[in-house]
């Protein structure tokens, strides 16, 4: 099938989802994200509910840049991909760390920095 | 069709992330966080953006996902009898405040804007790599310059972090005693 008849095309009405559809379901996961932020005592799926509240920024900035006509919204939630790689390298060596010391990845136990 | 193909993606998406955040097993979560990128990959396939969609499986689904893995069985941790906060309660109202406050700020949005130049036409006169390559190279070379310059820092930090602590020396103490 040619790469025409895939592609939706934002100025048919026909097959138009609007923008808030994407834009209530990014919201929803970031919700999701945010509570697993709070709600977790793992440190790890602390750091995987972070993963999803930036997916769901990355939802948010390619459907603006699709609905807009512009690629800057890509690029952006490129960069936001690579700078999730960063954060999870980092944190997950933080936790190993953590973990060598403490034997605990409990989110209520790693205090050290309190006083 | 494209109604059939969204409600897919983005019901099972949301389901992962809810499975994500409330499984007991942390093996477990992470395979519903696999589940939730994999179907975001099919959300950017439905914006027209493909190449996105790659790059969210290749590097989310490939590449960090596999290092949280790694790192859970690598610590083999026990699942917990309680694996949530105490007062778990207070905390999902508060993330229902602020999604509600999301949402008055949302419908009261018009959802305008400037159009770009980058309309499906001008894209499907070349291809949508090419068209996001021209873009990041020229418009967006210092932010990838920076991001490149970051993912150094981070490899660095990561390799610094996770090395084996060495014995300290009688007499001073080193300074690698984090752990």
């Amino acid at each position: 099938m040619a790469i025409q008849q895939v592609r939706q095309f934002p100025n048919d009405p026909t097959t138009m989802i609007p923008l808030s559809a994407y834009v209530f379901v990014s919201a929803v996961l970031f919700m999701t994200g945010l509570i697993g932020v709070l709600v977790r005592r793992n440190f790890i799926i602390v750091l995987m509910s972070v993963e999803i509240m930036l997916n769901a920024a990355n939802i948010n900035l390619v459907a603006f840049s699709h609905y807009l006509d512009s690629l800057a919204g890509q690029l952006a939630a490129l960069f936001i991909i690579a700078i999730a790689a960063g954060e999870a390298a980092v944190g997950l060596a933080i936790i190993i760390v953590v973990f060598r010391g403490k034997m605990a990845t409990n989110v209520d136990e790693i205090n050290i920095l309190k006083w | 069709m494209m109604w059939l193909l969204f409600g897919y993606f983005a019901t099972v998406s949301i389901v992962a992330g809810v499975l994500t955040v409330s499984l007991r097993n942390a093996v477990h979560c992470s395979l519903a966080l696999l589940t939730l990128l994999l179907h975001m990959a099919g959300l950017f396939v439905l914006l027209n953006s493909e190449f996105l969609a790659m790059v969210q499986i290749i590097v989310y689904a490939g590449a960090i996902l596999i290092l949280y893995l790694f790192v859970l069985m690598l610590l083999s941790l026990k699942t917990e009898e309680q694996h949530l906060h105490k007062k778990y309660a207070f905390m999902v109202f508060g993330g229902m405040f602020i999604f509600v406050e999301l949402l008055i700020f949302l419908l009261q949005s018009p959802f305008g804007g400037k159009k770009g130049e980058a309309t499906p036409e001008v894209i499907l006169q070349t291809d949508h790599s090419h068209a996001i390559g021209l873009t990041m190279f020229s418009d967006y070379l210092l932010l990838f310059e920076i991001v490149g310059i970051f993912l150094l820092g981070a490899v660095i930090g990561a390799i610094v972090l996770t090395k084996a602590p060495t014995k300290p020396e009688n007499g001073h103490s080193t300074s690698t005693a984090i752990s």
